[in-house]
């Protein structure tokens, strides 16, 4: 394989259904230049080092002009870029202030206390199943679950998701590079622009609501409170506030659908887990290590020189770290291409490391923790349609578009 | 139930104090303090909590005094 | 049991030898574990001077002064069972290393194929003994003092008096303020934390204690303390000519090895530990290594590759069970099949709601330069360079980096270090002194101590501290 077509391989949508042999081949040589400019890091040691690296930045200003040209998406020249795209202090200063009403050390509890209520939502979605011998994953379950936990918890009316949806895929796309003739090029541009102003001003109004008549949940706490670090700007809470609606839900449902589209595959641990409820805590670690959602970081840049694996990364390259790839380094995991639910010392590279690691990681786990064991525990039989299912366009938030099951019926 | 952190490898990702506020609590944005002979009762929680340990700093003992899931990962070795 | 050779003899002693840990902590209990893991089904002798089965010691300076965790809750999980034979709560007084006995206080002997000492660290008490019989004068090392201060802080005192700004003594007085309780905090030194972080960074944690609202009083020493009819300790003097009402003193004066029960052993053990080889072999007297008593944990001193092969003691809990692992590794392996123990120096305190973490020896260093953050915010990392290589890095709430400098440091990086790094600030630009005091004298709070390139440990005067 030369480098010319890597980058295009990564997004070519005939890999999308199991990129992983794309991924092995790539690791041959850790760290690789692409035509296109990227310089593409698909093993685990020199991933890691690189989310650990305060020469490497999530701010796209530090891109070299050439280098600037290839990136994935352009900036809003309204809204303040969200932490994901900042670095220190900026970003500590914005991800602690997120952090206040969401976890500890200020709110210890908001996720912990969310389990009933995730349950029940579970419980109600599977609920719906009665009566029928198949259901999509995706549009009957994996989607509206998250989606209804992300609402509950920044406090946005879960009726409002018919305005949403468009505007959330969209931008979830976007994280993908942006690929075409010029024209075709800005017409997407175009898209992901009109589809954030939308958003923006959607979420505007509502903050302004709940700045009037606070309510106990994310977005009036954001639009609201204040601590040792101040508080957000009104334009920060609508970013911020964007990314969390996004995040909260694009990747979560492909969390929980790769989840059950390998436990289908691997009817063993679906025995397993069904006998042992239990197994479902690191089953979801090592899930995140083999199908992560999140497949690829395409967003950092260097601030210096960096010598890696006997590459040399110039200053203002764009980077891309394939974390999917990491996680199936055989220098790193013993049999990496098995799903093996207790492997043991299972840092896997799913949730990202460093300081930009994933914000509602802790939220993600429960709710495909929840999700799996019901799932298993309820659906009679439950087997897979077509394998591989059709997958969505994205290569970075990569999961099934539809995930067909059918099933024999449902237990109490 | 026993449970010991390895502090050296702990970096402040907080998943333990998210999952089982009642043994794990942040202390300042980084610092963790914990109860290393927590109630029998967490013993759900505490396992999750070791498992989403995403530097694998936690060692569980289980109820017959053997490692249960959760052992920290191999010392650091420089 | 005579080798008849060598494999025979290895197979036969991993059957059925007789091993004896001194020393019944965490290095100890993980060794017996690591014993146990790679395979040893012979005796197994646990002799520990305290009545306790192996507990964990940092929380006992934090949660559990805080009240939040009681003291006995810090007993260690283990790994796996060991099935040891435990002699607690009796002290080992000697070693016969020709006979191969340990000699125990309650009188008995016990033999050993193969010796392993962990037998760790005391805390130095108030070196003046009257004043330290006083009640209310404490130290903190053993759980059992961990009750007892945790006692009696929860009775309300009037005021506490903390001697000595290391880290154990910082962080009492951290969980005093939390407790909102008065406290007075008296460093010899220029600043908290000056001879394991030098003064840039023991800036900083003045700034931290006082802004916590400590009463820190640094470059004085306490001359006497007094006590009330009937044997309350009442009132501090400081060497300014000042005076204090206090009801709690705390010395906090660091460490002292437990090796004196050696003194008589033939072995190269005194004031600054034993020292070992990178096998965790200890030395004799004569800077001959013996094949049949190892050493672990904070009491050994061993050369490390990275530090110039200089003799390093560490009072850290990684190295403990790090090089505990590595002690009872090579205890039952073959010498082709033994590991060095080169483990790179980490530790961690908290204190202030402040996260502190190290890796290398910051006290080698000569220059500091802050790469990122503010220390005015106390957020920041801070590299440590010595004659042109980064040694050293510490980070206050900035974990997350600390693994690239810990490569750094294995890669004997230039510095100052030549690149630009996210979060760089005016104050980053250049290095500065890192501000160490003098070596020759003693400080209250290093956690490595670098003790030179000879294995006996003679030619090193020890001078009890004057606080």
């Amino acid at each position: 394989m030369t480098s010319v077509a890597l980058l295009r391989q990564i997004t070519d949508y005939a890999n999308r259904a199991d990129p992983y042999p794309l991924y092995a081949e790539l690791r041959k040589t850790p760290v690789v230049r692409d035509e296109a400019g990227p310089y593409l890091v698909s093993t685990y040691w020199e991933i890691h080092g690189l989310l650990h690296d305060p020469r490497v930045s999530s701010d796209a200003r530090n891109l070299g002009a050439e280098a600037a040209e290839f990136r994935g998406q352009e900036e809003d020249p309204n809204l303040p870029p969200t932490f994901l795209k900042l670095d220190p202090p900026e970003h500590d200063r914005l991800r602690r202030l997120a952090m206040r009403p969401f976890g500890p050390p200020h709110s210890p509890r908001r996720v912990f206390d969310m389990r009933g209520e995730l349950g029940e939502i579970v419980s109600g979605l599977i609920d719906g199943f009665r009566d029928q011998d198949r259901i999509d994953l995706v549009d009957d379950f994996s989607y509206p679950f998250p989606v209804t936990v992300i609402c509950r918890l920044l406090g946005i009316p879960r009726e409002d998701e018919a305005h949403f949806h468009g505007w959330a895929d969209t931008l979830a796309a976007s994280l993908d590079p942006v690929q075409g003739t010029s024209e075709e090029r800005e017409a997407q541009l175009q898209t992901v622009r009109q589809a954030r102003a939308d958003l923006a001003t959607y979420l505007a109004g509502l903050i302004e609501e709940r700045r009037r008549a606070p309510r106990d949940d994310m977005l009036s706490a954001m639009a609201d409170g204040h601590g040792p670090d101040g508080q957000m700007s009104p334009l920060e809470v609508i970013s911020t506030s964007a990314l969390l609606l996004i995040a909260g839900h694009e990747t979560t449902v492909n969390l929980i659908t790769n989840g059950m589209l390998t436990l289908l595959r691997n009817p063993d641990v679906l025995q397993r887990i069904r006998d042992n409820p239990g197994l479902a805590v690191p089953l979801v670690e090592e899930l995140l290590r083999f199908e992560p959602p999140v497949q690829l970081l395409p967003q950092r840049t260097t601030l210096a020189d960096i010598d890696i694996a006997g590459t040399l990364i110039p200053q203002g390259a764009s980077l891309w770290l394939l974390l999917a790839s990491g996680n199936r380094d055989p220098q790193r995991f013993h049999d990496p291409d098995r799903f093996i639910p207790e492997r043991p010392d299972n840092q896997h590279l799913g949730l990202g490391s460093g300081i930009h690691n994933c914000f509602g990681a802790p939220l993600a786990r429960l709710e495909a923790q929840i999700a799996l064991t019901e799932l298993v525990r309820r659906l009679d039989n439950p087997r897979l349609v077509e394998d591989p299912p059709p997958y969505r366009r994205n290569a970075v938030l990569r999961g099934p578009r539809h995930l067909p099951i059918a099933f024999d019926g449902l237990k109490p | 139930m026993r449970l010991v952190v390895d502090l050296n490898r702990c970096q402040g990702y907080a998943q333990c104090a998210f999952l089982a506020p009642e043994v794990f609590a942040m202390h300042g944005d980084e610092a963790l303090m914990y109860d290393p002979q927590a109630d029998d009762t967490q013993r759900e929680h505490v396992l999750r909590a070791a498992s989403a340990c995403p530097v694998k700093a936690i060692t569980v003992e289980d109820e017959a005094g053997a490692p249960a899931a959760g052992r920290a990962g191999a010392s650091r070795v420089g | 049991m005579p080798p008849v050779s060598a494999d025979g003899y290895l197979g036969k002693f991993r059957r059925e030898g007789r091993i004896v840990i001194v020393g019944a902590s965490l290095a100890g209990l993980r060794a017996a574990e690591t014993l146990r893991e790679e395979g040893f089904t012979g005796t197994l002798t646990m002799v520990g001077d305290e009545p306790h089965e192996p507990y964990d010691r940092p929380p006992l300076s934090k949660q559990v002064l805080l009240g939040k965790v009681p003291y006995d809750h810090t007993a260690l999980p283990r790994r796996r069972a060991i099935d040891a034979q435990w002699r607690l709560g009796v002290a080992a007084t000697g070693l016969n290393p020709a006979d191969r006995q340990v000699h125990l206080a309650d009188g008995e002997s016990v033999e050993y194929d193969r010796l392993l000492i962990t037998t760790g660290v005391r805390a130095r008490p108030w070196p003046n003994d009257l004043e330290a019989d006083l009640d209310g004068v404490f130290v903190l090392r053993t759980k059992d003092d961990a009750a007892q201060l945790h006692h009696r802080l929860k009775a309300g005192p009037r005021r506490v008096l903390v001697i000595g700004a290391g880290f154990t003594g910082s962080e009492i007085a951290s969980a005093c303020r939390e407790r909102e309780l008065p406290v007075t905090v008296a460093e010899r030194g220029p600043a908290p934390l000056v001879g394991a972080l030098g003064g840039v960074i023991g800036g900083v944690a003045a700034a931290l204690q006082r802004e916590h609202g400590v009463d820190l009083r640094c470059g004085v020493q306490v001359t006497g303390l007094e006590g009330d009819p009937a044997g309350r300790v009442r009132r501090a003097h400081f060497s300014d000519g000042t005076a204090i009402e206090v009801d709690v003193v705390v010395a906090s004066l660091g460490a002292t090895r437990n090796t004196e029960w050696l003194a008589a052993s033939g072995l190269g053990a005194g004031p600054r530990g034993i020292a070992c080889d990178a096998g965790c072999r200890a030395f004799d007297v004569r800077g001959i290594v013996t094949d049949d008593i190892f050493v672990a944990g904070d009491v050994a001193r061993s050369p490390h590759p990275l530090f110039g092969y200089q003799f390093l003691s560490l009072e850290h809990w990684g190295n403990a069970v790090a090089q505990a692992e590595v002690a009872a590794h090579n205890m039952i392996s073959a010498s082709s099949d033994r590991r060095p123990h080169v483990w790179m120096p980490s530790f961690w305190s908290a204190q202030f709601g402040v996260n502190i973490k190290s890796v290398g020896v910051p006290p080698m260093a000569d220059q500091i330069l802050i790469t990122q953050g503010s220390l005015a915010e106390h957020r920041f990392t801070a590299a440590y360079g010595h004659q042109g290589r980064v040694i050293a890095a510490v980070t206050f709430d900035q974990a997350k980096w600390l693994d690239f400098y810990e490569r750094q440091i294995e890669q004997a990086a230039p510095f100052p270090t030549d690149f630009p790094t996210v979060d760089r600030r005016p104050e980053g630009m250049q290095p500065q002194s890192a501000g160490f005091p003098d070596p020759s004298l003693p400080s209250h709070g290093p956690t490595v101590t670098l003790s030179g390139h000879s294995p006996a440990d003679r030619r090193i005067s020890f001078t009890p501290l004057r606080a």
